[in-house]
């Protein structure tokens, strides 16, 4: 039987006992580091044996710790798992390739790096796909290991690397991509590059091992340290009244506090985080908590500060309480931040105020205030390929070459053709009527539905997620249709597994995989993602999850109030119970 | 009355006599048996127990009967020839080519040579050294010397029995006489072959018994043993295959592959059927059941329509499933199914030899007939067949770890030709119409000219492109087995990495645990330039020439018509290169390992 909505007295126990746990938490340095704390004890920042793996003929995998190392690179070691069990038969490996992701702050990309990237993507991968992200940035899926060199020379060669989009560090910086206001996103976005850079590895690993550069075997790490951070970090750049980067899945947030349409400073909020592990309620989601305001000149020393805090007082024992989350909650967010304080030599002002309205993105033309036209296109998962009836790949390249501002990938997995001279207007839009890029139908209920990559390159999935969605998407459009608000929408987000990819922990409905074809049903955050949902059906099939949405779809259509959400409503109405402070009310 | 029927305090002999009277009873053919019951009984009457190492004699000038087999067909011939000798007491000497000193020839009399041709006129493995040497200024005059030639080949390749004419034509030019006609057989050579091997004995006996007058006859019969037989523990071969039990039918190629590679287990459970490293397993198939009938339907040949097969009669429609050759084709069959349809078109690309090759370049037997429908009785079309012959594959698997089977590694053949898809006749078999249960004929087929070293210290070397890597799977698992580490070296390659690895895991895990200490490959297909397993041997020549200066073995197994010849040039070039010789040193060098056993081959 699955676990139903209201929580009986032993999870009630089992959580007041982590809260004594957390409360007397014995010193950490007396526990065993992880075993991922020795290899990067020993990787000689980052380097490893991936140079030898490279050479390796006799399989298309890395061995041991480079397995891990590599992601520190940007790249994770994957495999076609559709054929994983036939290959098994066949006395063949399984499908040995690596994914990509690159560093992008932002998700800022120009034309003639998109064409180089198109025509690896074509050349070069197993799928012949880019995969836009919800860290604003690429994926190419399946380089096979002896194309993997020439994928970092050619992204290098266009000024792209991806230099720690993965492991234990500072990611991908995301930065709202607000088109509108375009001198305010410019500068947050001068903002977003420069924290990438602060926070970014000083280890020559990255261009040794890819770039065949110098060897130079000093390395120090004055900021991540020699064994780099505990666990991922995830920062963001935002624009309100916009919150597309999702500021509670991430582990440090500056919100652009503007005067006079100038950027005046952050509001800094340090703490957020998706991931959790199936059957532990020792892990949760959690929101970011509020440090508050401080002026522009700071930025670096807060950005550092946080991150070095976190990496001293982070756990290394258990990787799955690593994260900056956790550490909040195990030593108190005023002595975190007092700390962050003393280190950084700054003081945090009272926060100012700022509203989230919205997350999604404002789909289709928009002028800026600069005059310059921007087009954001829906993308479905994200997944740019040349479909048989939606060449949506050879459209955008088609408008990459005859176009002359950039492309800004958005935090939802779309894509934004940003500072289109008015002249260009109708050529672009035309292209991407043509390819499949643009279509007026495209329901509320598909613009605001999310999936992960999952099956079948993801290791960690568990079940379908980005393959998944367009069918139950159509199904949930009719559900909506049959209660007679076909305008409407959920915000809808489907993961293949409980790592927080898809950011399922901020839908007001989030199906997070548990199985194949069984998923964790989430019901209760809001529209603009301020809200952790609540486990409402465990483990249920697809069968299961439209019934149940099919009868709270109904209610919510008769029984909501003016302009309040499915996540709201469901709340209100004690369907779920509200999720305030995590630690204690997600599992309770 | 059969040995364990024998009560020990009945029987004269004591435990440990009947122990190897069981022995050698096990290892002897039904006529080696007959044989030693008349010699027991003749000795018997003779003085003492026989002091046999003293027993042959050097004055005598045996019939010695050389033998050069791909398949072990002309072995077999080889050895029939002898049996039949020594039945009528003449002194015989069996020979592999392989193991016969060249030099040794000044001092034959009376000499018989059964060799088979294979790829483009070809002599096989054994037979080369001595070829070579015949073919070479070092070759002595050969003059009184008597000799008769018989061939193997098939007549679907251009140079039929190339090598048997070659050989009679070289010793006739040394001045040795040919007694009787040579006789150059096609795959169907059972009666041909014994007819002339009894004429050929009716030849060579007059004088053989003169000159061998003063020797005993049954003494010097014994030299006949030079050769050991196989351990045959089991009453199943050629002529009288196991029915074996198909286990399991696993393509081991991705699914992108452009190769369908099969691996195939089957057990001999029951069979007593014994094989070592480096054997290969005969297979008889059934011809695709679908083809046949669209053969009878155009034909318009009933399907249960009898028709004699040796001395039995069976309906054609089995006859051809089972019996008979349909898918390799041959000149033979067009002109004979010319003729019995009257097709004069088809009869006029028959007379044209070179024309007819051509023809047959792309098709098979199915074909011929599809595009000549005509009137032919079952009997007739039956006649115009050639008896199907069992194809013989290298085992790859040792007995040592998977006991009672046998596994294969099967290409499947594949085309397209004529608007026809086509499968080969075994591969087609065995890769897509068997499945786990189905019944399959088979035997071994022992090949002592590819076996590991007696030294297991003795390094390897293996190279085994494509399919050839089925015997290493069989050395390796055999080494492991026996608990033989390191010291091999595998040379493996194929078109892609992702796709046509065969064995990967395996390989893997040999690594891993240290039964293969080396494995370079070549993936031809995996970057602009096409690398193949020679231009590793080469890029590792240093290595290599160092381990076979330590005393390495080499093998190679696969294809013989172009990899082999590659390889081989590529090792000559290594010799030369690292061990700084000439080209012709280089040669020597091969040469002297291929005396030494310690160059192997197992091609096709």
């Amino acid at each position: 039987m699955g676990r139903h909505l209201c929580l009986k007295t032993p999870e009630r126990r089992n959580t007041q006992a982590m809260l004594d746990k957390v409360e007397n938490a014995p010193d950490l340095e007396s526990l065993p580091l992880s075993d991922n704390e020795r290899l990067k004890a020993e990787s000689n920042f980052l380097r490893g044996t991936i140079a030898e793996d490279l050479q390796d003929p006799i399989t298309g995998g890395f061995t041991a710790d480079n397995f891990q190392l590599i992601r520190f690179h940007g790249m994770y070691q994957q495999d076609d798992r559709d054929i994983r069990a036939e290959r098994a038969r066949q006395k063949l490996e399984p499908l040995h390739n690596v994914m990509l992701r690159a560093r992008l702050p932002g998700g800022v990309i120009t034309p003639e790096q998109w064409l180089v990237i198109d025509q690896f993507a074509a050349d070069k991968t197993l799928y012949g796909s880019i995969r836009l992200t919800t860290r604003q940035t690429f994926q190419f899926h399946g380089v096979l290991k002896p194309n993997i060199k020439n994928m970092h020379q050619v992204l290098n060669a266009t000024g792209i690397d991806s230099i720690a989009t993965a492991g234990d560090v500072n990611r991908n910086v995301l930065c709202s991509t607000n088109p509108v206001e375009s001198e305010l996103h410019q500068e947050a976005h001068e903002w977003a590059k420069k924290i990438s850079e602060h926070l970014l590895p000083k280890t020559r690993a990255y261009m040794e091992i890819w770039l065949d550069g110098k060897k130079e075997m000093s390395t120090e790490e004055t900021i991540l340290g020699s064994t780099y951070l505990p666990r991922k970090f995830k920062t963001t750049v935002t624009v309100p009244p916009n919150n597309e980067v999702d500021v509670h899945a991430n582990d440090l947030n500056f919100v652009a506090i503007a005067e006079d349409g100038k950027l005046v400073g952050f509001n800094v909020l340090v703490g957020g985080g998706l991931a959790m592990t199936h059957g532990e309620t020792a892990t949760y989601p959690r929101k970011a908590d509020d440090f508050g305001f401080i002026p522009l000149e700071h930025t670096l020393a807060v950005a550092e500060h946080v991150v070095s805090v976190q990496r001293d007082w982070g756990n290394r024992s258990n990787r799955k309480n690593a994260k900056t989350k956790y550490t909040l909650d195990r030593v108190g967010t005023d002595v975190f931040k007092a700390e962050v304080e003393r280190r950084a030599g700054v003081t945090f002002a009272d926060s100012r105020p700022y509203e989230f309205t919205s997350r999604g993105d404002r789909f289709g033309w928009v002028e800026g205030i600069d005059g310059k036209q921007h087009l954001t296109l829906f993308i479905m998962n994200g997944r740019i390929l040349d479909y048989p009836d939606r060449p949506l790949k050879t459209g955008l390249r088609k408008i990459a070459e005859i176009h002359d501002g950039d492309f800004r990938i958005t935090a939802n997995q779309n894509l934004i053709i940003a500072g289109v001279d008015t002249a260009q207007k109708d050529k672009i839009e035309k292209i991407a009527r043509e390819h499949g890029l643009l279509d007026d139908d495209t329901s509320p209920q598909k613009l605001n539905s999310m999936a992960c990559v999952a099956l079948p390159t993801c290791p960690l999935a568990m079940a379908e997620s980005e393959r998944y969605l367009p069918s139950l998407i159509e199904k949930v459009e009719g559900l909506l249709d049959k209660h007679g608000i076909a305008d409407d929408h959920i915000i809808l987000r489907v993961v293949g597994c409980p790592n927080g990819c898809g950011r399922a922990m901020l839908a007001e409905a989030g199906l997070v995989g548990k199985g194949p074809g069984k998923y964790n049903l989430y019901l209760g955050g809001n529209r603009v993602g301020t809200r952790i949902p609540k486990l409402y059906r465990e483990n249920i099939g697809e069968e299961v999850i439209l019934s149940e949405l099919d009868s709270l779809i109904g209610r919510w259509a008769t029984e909501r109030h003016d302009e309040e959400g499915f996540g709201d409503f469901v709340i209100r109405q004690g369907v779920v119970k509200e999720v305030k402070v995590s630690l204690t009310d997600f599992h309770a | 009355m059969i040995l364990s029927d024998i009560p020990q305090g009945v029987s004269p002999l004591t435990p440990s006599q009947i122990n190897q009277v069981k022995d050698l009873m096990g290892s002897m053919t039904p006529i080696q048996q007959a044989w030693i019951s008349g010699y027991m009984a003749a000795a018997a009457n003779a003085a003492g127990p026989i002091a046999v190492q003293e027993t042959v004699s050097v004055e005598a000038s045996p019939l010695t009967i050389l033998y050069g087999s791909q398949t072990g067909n002309a072995k077999g011939i080889a050895a029939d020839m002898a049996a039949k000798a020594k039945a009528r007491g003449l002194d015989v000497k069996l020979v592999n080519m392989a193991d016969y000193k060249p030099t040794q020839l000044k001092n034959e009399k009376f000499l018989t040579i059964v060799v088979s041709t294979y790829g483009e006129g070809e002599p096989p493995e054994q037979a080369e050294k001595l070829y070579n040497f015949l073919g070479s200024k070092k070759a002595p005059k050969l003059e009184g010397v008597q000799v008769a030639v018989i061939g193997l080949g098939d007549s679907s390749y251009e140079f039929f029995c190339k090598t048997a004419s070659d050989f009679e034509e070289r010793l006739s030019a040394l001045g040795a006489s040919v007694i009787t006609e040579r006789a150059l057989l096609d795959v169907d050579y059972d009666d041909a072959a014994s007819a002339w091997v009894d004429q050929a004995v009716d030849m060579f006996e007059p004088e053989l018994k003169a000159v061998n007058q003063a020797a005993s006859p049954a003494l010097n019969a014994l030299t006949g043993f030079g050769e050991a037989p196989q351990a045959v523990t089991s009453i199943y071969n050629k002529k009288n295959p196991f029915i074996a039990e198909i286990g399991e039918v696993q393509k081991i190629t991705g699914r992108d592959s452009l190769k369908d590679v099969r691996h195939v287990e089957i057990s001999l459970e029951e069979s007593g059927l014994q094989y070592q490293a480096g054997d290969s397993l005969g297979v008889y198939f059934l011809n695709d059941s679908l083809a046949v009938d669209e053969v009878l339907d155009l034909l318009k040949i009933s399907a249960d329509e009898p028709v004699r097969v040796g001395d039995e009669d069976k309906p054609v429609r089995q006859a051809l499933i089972e019996d008979f050759e349909l898918t390799q084709s041959y000149p033979g069959f067009v002109e004979k199914f010319a003729a019995a349809t009257g097709n004069s078109i088809l009869a006029e690309i028959a007379s044209d030899k070179a024309g007819l090759r051509e023809y047959l370049e792309d098709r098979q037997i199915y074909d011929v007939i599809r595009q000549n429908p005509g009137d032919i009785t079952a009997q007739a079309l039956i006649d115009s067949l050639r008896k199907q012959q069992p194809r013989l594959y290298s085992i790859a698997s040792s007995q040592k770890e998977v006991e009672q089977e046998v596994h294969l590694t099967v290409a499947v053949v594949e085309f397209d030709t004529h608007d026809n898809a086509h499968l080969g006749g075994c591969s087609g078999f065995l890769g897509r119409r068997v499945e786990e249960g189905d019944k399959v004929r088979v035997y071994v087929e022992h090949n002592d000219s590819f076996r590991l070293p007696e030294n297991p210290e003795a390094p390897v070397i293996m190279i085994g492109p494509g399919t050839g890597i089925a015997p290493f799977r069989s050395f390796l698992q055999d080494r492991e087995a026996d608990g033989v580490e390191g010291n091999s070296w595998l040379f493996f390659g194929n078109p892609h990495f992702t796709q046509d690895f065969l064995y990967q895991v395996e390989l893997q895990s040999y690594l891993k645990s240290g039964v293969l200490s080396k494995l370079s490959v070549a993936f031809s297909r995996d970057q602009a330039e096409k690398v193949y397993v020679q231009d590793r041997i080469v890029e590792n020549g240093a290595e290599l020439y160092e381990w076979l200066q330590k005393g390495a073995h080499l093998y190679i197994c696969g294809d013989g018509n172009h990899m082999a010849k590659d390889v081989h040039q590529a090792l000559l070039s290594v010799v030369q290169a690292h061990g700084g010789q000439s080209a012709e040193d280089a040669e020597a060098y091969l040469e002297a390992l291929r005396d030494d056993k310690r160059y192997q081959k197992d091609v096709y």
